[in-house]
Order: C-alpha cells, then structure tokens, then sequence
C-alpha cells in the first residue's frame, strides 16, 4: 500500500495496516495534513487545523506501538466537531461569541479517544452553536457539499460530514440534538451514529438542548462507527445524565445476520413531502433487507407529525437557558464601552451570536415567560411523552424502524435561510429519536439527482448493537457507502 | 403576526440580548412564523398526559459528596475580557 491512497481508508483498514507495518501513524498524518491542505479552501469543513499537536501524537503513538502498549485507536486519525471542549487548542462552537475561547480542560469525549490512542488532526466547521441543519449559520461561513459545491452538507455536524465523505479524514466526531449527525451524513453518504441519550458522557460538549443533545460518529462505515462507539461510551461521573449501563463489544456484535429481523416501517414517512427518488432509493435498501430474511412490518407513530414543533418548543426553550452563561464577562465575546452592566449583558450577548441563535434563545424565553409555560413548555413535554409511548409501543412489535433519514438529498446553498420553518423541517425523520432518546444511525443506501441518500434506522434505547450490525450487514450487501464524490477519490 | 414589535423588545430584555433595530422587523416576522408554526401543539389531547421529566425517565445519579476540583483559577480566568487581581470586572454597579 502505497502512501498517496491511506487517504481511501477507513479506521479499521488503517488500523491493519499500522499494526502489520505498512506505513507509520506519523506517515498517515502527514498524508491526511496534505489531504486537508489541498481540499479544505474548497470544502471550508475545518475551522482550526492542529498540524503541530497531530504530529506530536503520532510520534507517541508510533513509540508507544514499537514498544507493544497498542490502545484499540493507537495512531488513527480522527477530527472533532468544534462543539467539544479541547484543551489547549481553540473551541468556538461556530460562534463569534467563542472566536477566541481556548479551552482549560478536554471533553469526555475528546478524553477517552485520546486514551485509546486516536490522534486528532483539527476541529470542524459547524452551525453556530449547533443550530441549524445547513451549516449556513456558522460564523466562519458555510461548508461546502463534496459531492457538489454548491450545495449544503447539511448541519450542523457539517464539516464532519463533508471531511469524511471527502476522504479528508476517515472518521469525525459530532453531536445530535434533532439530527445534527444522521442528516448531515445522508447529505453527504456517510455513515452517521447517534447513540442512545446518556450513552456517550456529555461533559465538555457545549451545550445547546441538555435533554436532548448526544455525542456520536460520523464513519466511512458501520464497522468503523461500532470501533469508536465501543471507545466514547460509558458511564462519566461528571455528566449526572449519563447511564451506567454495560457497553458491548460493538465490533464483536457486528456479525449477526438479518435472518429474522423485524423492521418497522412507518406508513407515514412515505407521505406526501418526501422526494420521489429518495423513497425509491429506501424502498430498495428495505428490499435488501428483506431478501435477507428480514420482515418488514408497518408500524404507526401517530403523534409523528408533531414532532417538529414539539422540538421547536422544548430545544430553544433548553437552549435559552443554558446560553445564559454567555454573559461577556467570564469567558466569550464582550462588547466595547459598556455604559452599565445591562448593556454589557445586551449587547456582548447581541454582537456575540448569530441570527439563528438570537431567534431561539427568543423563542426559549417567550415559551418559558410567565403565563406562556403551561401552554408551550409543558404541553410539549406532554406530547413528548406521546411521541415517546409511540415508539415504545413500535418496539414492542418490531426491533428496529427503517426509513428515509431526510426529505430530499442535499439542498443549494442560500435555499432555505429565509423561511427558518423550511428548515426546520429537514428534521422532521430524525427528531422523534432526539425526543425520545433513541439511538439513530443514518447509512448511505442509493443516489436521488446524483446526490447520496440515506437510510434511517432508528433502535430502541440502547438497541446500538442491533443498529450497527444490521447496518454493517448492510454494507457487506452494497456497495453505496464506499462511493466517492469526484475529484476526491 | 401573533408577534409585535413591544413584545418582542419585552422578551429581548428578559433574555438579555440586544435586537439592533434594523434586525427588529425581521426578528418579528421569523419570531411569529415560529410560534404560530408550534401553536399546532394545542391540538394535541393531553389530557392525563405526564408531561417527560427524562427520555429514559431515569433519576438524577448521586455522587459522595467530596472535592473532585482543584482550584485553577489563573487558567480560568486566561479566557475572561476584564480582570484584575484575580477578579472579574465588569462596569461600576455600585454607587
């Protein structure tokens, strides 16, 4: 194997390689540094490039396999969302606010692939804070889609999606509060996992929605997402909402045949307002699945169409109060002559954030003000329970739930900003999950006007190994996940 | 509009985060947009309904309660605007 093809490699392959000696780890980050170099002006996926650092711990990892201490991830390169605290190293959740916040200390996350020996090339571009599904309201501009330029990635894991669809790293980190992982990998054909809430510790990541937000993977494949998960999870003292439930072997799980699997398929989400041949493109993965002995079985979610605007109460009203500690006076942006101490807060907190993020933490206050809570906050944390008992009850019947992970595959640039419902409703597959805290995985499964789609499994709580394996099974079938956009094989 | 202009300044205060004035219309109509958008909510019979307090209603996990942090605050406070011996500053609020 020749140097200037490491870049076509997933984690997994790349880890054979390391370990049989075909090339270093320090070789491998060189090849992705050039990699980043020659396509990130095009792509804008990467908001810091830690060059220095990657060499450095590639060094290490390097001494470390000569001398036989092998972490599970030793030398493997992977990025991290901008959201996740790193310390030392710039952190500014696609914000002006945090333009210049180095972190003090690492995230869980961050941490705990670290341990394992993954070495971290930079930090990728993303919708401010988190909020949005395009990646258009980053404040280092957008990023751009590999497989055409011109249109979005999706967000707001954006530049994750769009460095591991353009082969400029093997696998990224991200977060998902209403799709921010899955929809951004089925914009781009990438594989995107997010975990069951509480499964990955959330401490470190910047928070947007607390109850729903949870930290995940975007991979070449299945089998390389099951590498990672089995390292992020696990209990963490220091997030009081993470579970301590036992974590499989993700990897070992991988081989369980589709012989008998029951997959749900709700009647809904074919529904007038999905693209043609985006259904066509899942009625044939679930047409895999069945020549494989699977069952497919309906199944009906009928609070699923309040799903949207239950979010669109409940994350902005979470997001209003935990962006609160943007006061421009212990960390973040502070705005010049300040008159009095309001107009610190008013204005350090009106320069600091974007548009989008101004209109949510509105809509958070005004749903939270006196005399609105009851009609807004709590009535959606009621329908919440009904979108949830919805879901309990599929599975019940069914192990896991197939469908489209996104209306229509990726969308122009400039699009959809000016109405903020229309975009909105690009997660309306993805947030019953969120709602619910149910693990996720997006997996590529065909093309709809030459741009990938994807395929959405949705498992029960801690139903990871179930999704990972169907979708690994999945990938042995087909051939979609390894397709790559032009100019960039 | 389900939205005027003084009730969105009002919440803009509560929220303590300046609305330039040439953003104020649009903040407005997009605001409107949005609570009319989750007004559908209403429809819902939730009659009896326990509203979530936890997606895997789990309960808050406890920890002993001993010193975990260490102090460090120098390198905390590397990231503020304003401080001075060790504290933050913010304009005078004290007469």
């Amino acid at each position: 194997m020749s140097g200037s093809d490491l870049h076509t490699q997933g984690l997994a392959q790349l880890a054979r390689g390391l370990d049989s000696g075909e090339f270093s780890s320090v070789e491998l980050v060189r090849a992705l540094l050039d990699r980043i170099e020659a396509h990130d002006t095009a792509l804008n996926a990467f908001i810091t490039v830690t060059a220095d650092g990657a060499l450095k711990a590639a060094e290490r990892a390097d001494a470390e396999r000569s001398r036989g201490e092998t972490g599970v991830l030793n030398g493997l390169p992977i990025v991290h969302k901008d959201i996740f605290c790193t310390r030392g190293v710039l952190t500014t959740c696609g914000s002006r606010m945090l333009e210049n916040f180095v972190s003090p200390y690492d995230a869980a996350v961050v941490e705990r692939l670290a341990g394992a020996g993954a070495v971290m090339l930079g930090k990728t571009n993303m919708d401010e804070f988190a909020m949005g599904s395009s990646n258009e309201t980053s404040y280092f501009g957008p990023v751009r889609n590999p497989w055409d330029l011109a249109c979005s990635p999706g967000g707001s894991s954006g530049g994750s999606a769009a460095s591991v669809a353009a082969r400029v790293v093997p696998a990224a980190t991200g977060t998902d509060t209403g799709g921010s992982i899955r929809q951004p990998a089925a914009l781009t054909g990438t594989t995107g996992l997010k975990p069951t809430y509480g499964r990955v510790s959330r401490y470190g990541m910047i928070a947007f929605a607390s109850s729903l937000d949870q930290a995940g993977v975007i991979t070449r494949s299945a089998e390389d997402a099951a590498l990672l998960l089995g390292v992020m999870a696990g209990c963490d003292e220091r997030d009081s909402t993470s579970i301590d439930h036992p974590v499989p072997d993700y990897v070992a799980g991988l081989g369980r045949s589709l012989e008998g699997l029951r997959v749900g398929i709700v009647r809904q989400h074919f529904d007038a307002g999905l693209d043609e041949a985006t259904a066509a493109a899942v009625r044939e993965a679930l047409a895999v699945l069945e020549a494989q002995g699977a069952s497919l079985t309906e199944v009906d979610l009928p609070n699923l169409d309040l799903s949207v605007p239950t979010y669109y109460v409940v994350a902005p009203a979470e997001c209003s109060s935990n962006l609160s500690r943007f006061d421009g006076v212990r960390f973040g942006h502070r705005a010049e002559n300040p008159d009095d101490l309001l107009d610190l807060y008013c204005r350090s907190r009106g320069e600091g954030f974007g548009a989008e993020v101004k209109r949510r933490i509105l809509t958070g206050t005004y749903v939270l003000s006196a005399g609105y809570y009851d009609a807004y906050y709590l009535k959606a944390q009621q329908v919440r329970q009904l979108i949830a008992d919805d879901f309990r009850k599929a599975f019940t019947e069914v192990d896991v739930i197939a469908g489209p992970t996104a209306p229509a595959p990726a969308f122009r640039l400039g699009d959809k900003t000016d109405d903020p419902i229309t975009m909105y409703l690009n997660d309306i597959y993805t947030i019953g999950a969120n709602l619910a805290g149910l693990p996720g995985i997006s997996i590529p499964c065909g093309f709809a006007s030459e741009l990938p789609v994807g395929l959405h499994l949705v498992g029960p709580h801690f139903g990871e190994e179930r999704l990972l394996s169907t979708a690994h099974q999945y990938q042995l079938l087909t051939d979609w996940h390894t397709r790559c956009p032009e100019g960039y094989a | 509009m389900s939205l005027d202009k003084d009730q969105v300044q009002h919440i803009a205060m509560l929220a303590r985060l300046r609305v330039a004035d040439e953003e104020i219309a649009d903040t407005v109509d997009k605001l409107s947009r949005i609570v009319d958008f989750v007004d559908q909510l209403s429809q819902a019979d939730t009659t009896d309904v326990v509203p979530m307090a936890h997606p895997l209603d789990a309960a808050q996990r406890l920890r002993p309660d001993v010193v975990t942090e260490t102090v460090r605050r120098d390198e905390f406070q590397e990231n503020a605007p304003a401080v001075s011996d060790g504290l933050y500053l913010v304009p005078k609020v004290i007469e």
